[in-house]
């Protein structure tokens, strides 16, 4: 038994203490902010985070505060408010937990930070268009909206100069929101500083090329938290040269995220965020670690089309061509090279009544990936937020049948 | 009137009143999946634009490529694609519109094949000068594209008389609107809506003309009845005056929900619905450039949810409908898992709340609510208002 804990000890990743540090203090700044004079400027997840950053603005994120939500088990209870008042249950549900939390200050921290102003990239979804409109008739503040056109089989040459208009028109918004000239030396370095910050978290995740992977994508949706959150801080580009370092250590020394990892799986999709613990052993008890998903490498995506010396320029870009704002083809490809990549046996998608434009197509992927590389694959129904979509149950039994599906292959 | 019936005909059975015009007219048949798919572009290429709903059929194959969660209408579409049920169609445009129509337009391309396709990724914002450029770059390639794809050149008189054609459905189906609602009696809500989705259906220049003398015949019953002091209010139906509501909501293809409505006593005098008033308010402008002018038109058209013009524009103009037509209710009609207008809903309630105007909602999935069900609901609300 003592051996046993000993090995669980060492598998723990050590430098989850210093995320949880980082991201108290960070919530603690920004809810003092009022204090501090600081301004604070609500972002949507896929938003570009980096013009605030370099005006000095606490970026929050709603749907960071939805995972929290969700984690916490906060989901249904603030789902059930938002139903009352008024918002269909077949809406997101990071959509519905946030909007029922800004009139009570609920959710597990007491409610975010008042904003001074709202900041709307599409790139993700449409839901944030309608959630964020609902917060700025709320919260009376200004809101910026980044159209993004969709990316179907292209980026159109007309989108281009769309979004790049729009980057300069956001710096207008933010001049004005903020009262102070935008400093276009400060933004060349946390544009460095955001592209670095997205190779070490690449970095990472790449580590679960090794066998065993040092880290799963649960791990994964963890520390993600900052490049979402922090993207071009100098404290992200540590913290990610921290836990690459740590995870090359593990690699080293042949430590994986599961004990005896057998069978190697892909995740498309949110987390399951009330039920990551619950699923994590679950998987891990049948020797199946989760190497990698889609959703957390959405962060780095699109690095290809960001080039640090023009980044005001390019990123319009990379902001517009981002997993979630491509077709399902693409998506499809995409897919199927990180199949390759990390080597998977399987792939376990997550078909998320909340999240449209992610599970929407998904069955198309499934096909595309099964035609072409015969991978077996499972599809769970759920949502990531509303515990009242998830069957424990049924999911229990079909996880099981896919794993009996593996060791048939393997065997 | 003769014209109705015309519509109602064909309203049965959509799909073969196109394939017999396709085989007539030799014309192109291009489906559209929202109202902000230039209709004047592709009338102007000689093509035909349809609006695509899904016949209703039991949801079978699409299945395979869409979760329940999705909307009926676009799981409703996909299903009659896969079925073969469209196979008239030479083309396809998908408008940007929600995130399940994005995902429509995607696996649509990948399984449906054959015809040709078109994303037309229009902007979301419709309130800056740099949407509204680019809504005129995106329309100024579909022209190209679209001549392309159907090997013809679309010259700029081509558009104007596409333009002149479109306007004059909407000059009529804005008459018969108002008429509608000044004397509510003088047509079945049913009628009303047999015209207006019989305008996405019809051959445009049949619809014009078909459109203008029923908006004729109406105003001249509607003049006699004045004359003859008959009630204005009811038409010669004797009980008390309809109770005058508002239909709010996205897609309306339930025809039934009027008759229940004037069943329960009440009448819909005017909508904000995206297969009513939104598919026909405001012209485009004839005499300027007919590119720009068609964008013109979108941008300050009455808004749908999947767009954005300030925070307050669809409450605004709920409010201004409802003051406009004298209603004393609004109902919301809602689709099952359409989340622009679910979105929505809450604040345009409360809107109408602030102003003390009741409203109610429905929610629909690919069917009515039980009948007896509906008319009990809505018999209170009427009561109510
Ligand atoms: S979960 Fe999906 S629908 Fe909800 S905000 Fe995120 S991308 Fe949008
Ligand atoms: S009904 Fe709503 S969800 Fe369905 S296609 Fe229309 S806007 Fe999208």
């Amino acid at each position: 038994m003592a051996e046993k804990d000993e090995a669980k000890e060492k598998r723990k990743i050590k430098a989850v203490a210093k995320m949880k540090e980082i991201m108290t203090a960070y919530y603690i700044e920004a809810k003092t902010a009022e204090q501090s004079g600081k301004k604070v400027a609500w972002i949507t997840s896929g938003g570009p985070v980096e013009p605030l950053i370099a005006m000095d603005v606490i970026p929050v994120y709603p749907e960071n505060h939805g995972a929290m939500i969700g984690a916490s088990k906060m989901g249904v209870d603030l789902c059930e408010k938002a139903e009352a008042m008024g918002y269909s249950s077949d809406l997101c549900s990071y959509a519905r937990a946030d909007i029922a939390c800004a009139p009570i200050n609920g959710g597990p921290i007491g409610g975010l930070p008042r904003p001074d102003m709202l900041v709307c990239c599409n790139n993700i979804c449409g839901t944030v268009l309608k959630w964020y409109e609902v917060q700025a008739r709320f919260f009376r503040v200004p809101l910026f909206i980044l159209d993004t056109p969709f990316c179907h089989t292209e980026f159109s040459a007309e989108a281009r100069r769309y979004v790049q208009k729009q980057i300069i028109e956001y710096i207008a918004f933010l001049e004005q929101a903020c009262g102070e000239k935008f400093d276009y030396d400060r933004i060349m370095e946390v544009g460095r500083l955001s592209l670095e910050g997205q190779r070490l978290w690449q970095a990472v995740l790449d580590t679960a090329m090794n066998r065993p992977a040092p880290l799963s994508a649960f791990d994964a949706f963890f520390h993600l938290a900052l490049i979402v959150t922090l993207r071009g801080t100098q404290q992200t580009v540590d913290y990610y040269k921290m836990l690459l370092a740590e995870m090359q250590e593990r690699v080293a020394q042949g430590i994986g995220a599961v004990p005896d990892e057998q069978y190697r799986l892909l995740w498309d999709n949110l987390p399951v965020w009330y039920r990551t613990k619950w699923l994590s052993e679950k998987f891990a008890s049948q020797g199946a670690c989760l190497v990698a998903d889609t959703y957390t490498s959405a962060w780095c995506g699109s690095m290809k089309y960001i080039r640090e010396t023009d980044f005001i320029e390019t990123m319009a870009e990379g902001y517009s061509r981002i997993y979630l704002n491509i077709g399902v083809d693409e998506m499809a490809r995409q897919v199927m090279e990180m199949a390759d990549k990390y080597d998977v046996d399987g792939i376990v998608m997550h078909s998320n009544r909340s999240c449209k434009p992610y599970s929407l197509g998904q069955y198309d992927i499934r096909r595309i990936v099964q035609e072409k590389k015969g991978l077996p694959m499972l599809m769970i129904e759920a949502d990531m937020v509303d515990e009242r979509s998830f069957s424990e149950g049924q999911i229990e039994t079909r996880i099981d049948a896919f794993i009996e599906v593996l060791k048939g292959r393997k065997a | 009137m003769k014209q109705i019936d015309e519509c109602h005909e064909i309203l049965a059975d959509p799909y073969d009143y196109i394939r017999r015009f396709k085989a007539e007219s030799q014309r192109k048949v291009v489906g559209t999946f929202c109202s902000y798919a230039p209709e004047e572009i592709i009338l102007a290429a000689g093509g035909h634009p349809f609006r695509v709903f899904g016949s209703g059929e039991k949801i079978r194959l699409a299945e395979a490529h869409l979760q329940s969660y999705c909307c009926s209408l676009v799981r409703g579409a996909l299903e009659d694609a896969l079925g073969g049920r469209l196979d008239f169609l030479d083309g396809v445009v998908f408008p940007h519109t929600c995130d399940s129509i994005q995902r429509l337009s995607d696996i649509w391309r990948l399984n449906v094949g054959r015809c040709f396709h078109t994303d037309l990724v229009l902007p979301v914002k419709l309130d800056t000068d740099s949407a509204r450029q680019y809504m005129i770059d995106v329309l100024r390639r579909f022209r190209g594209e679209l001549a392309e794809k159907l090997g013809v050149t679309i010259s700029d008189d081509d558009l104007r008389g596409a333009i002149r054609l479109c306007n004059r459905i909407r000059i009529a189906l804005t008459r018969i609107d108002d008429l509608k609602s000044e004397r509510p009696g003088i047509l079945k809500g049913s009628d009303f809506y047999a015209l207006t989705r019989a305008a996405m259906i019809l051959d445009r220049k049949r619809a014009a003309s078909l459109l203008e003398e029923v908006a004729e015949e109406l105003e001249k019953k509607s003049a006699g009845q004045a004359a003859t002091g008959a009630e204005v209010k009811g038409a010669a139906v004797s009980g008390p005056a309809p109770k005058r509501v508002i239909l709010s909501g996205g897609v309306c293809n339930h025809p039934d929900i009027y008759t229940v409505v004037e069943e329960a006593g009440g009448t819909v005098v005017g909508d904000d619905l995206c297969t009513g008033s939104r598919s026909f308010s405001g012209l485009v402008d004839e005499t300027a450039d007919p590119i720009t002018a068609i964008a013109g038109r979108y941008l300050a058209r009455v808004v749908c949810p999947a767009k954005h013009r300030g925070l307050a524009d669809r409450a605004d103009h709920l409010v201004r409908l409802v003051r406009q037509k004298r209603a004393q209710g609004v109902v919301f009609f809602l689709l099952k898992f359409c989340d622009p207008h679910a979105f929505d809903y809450p604040y345009l309630k409360e809107a109408l709340d602030r102003e003390g105007i009741l409203s109610m909602v429905i929610e629909v999935e690919d069917r009515l609510p039980a009948d007896g069900q509906l008319r009990t609901r809505f018999e209170a609300f009427v009561e109510m208002i």
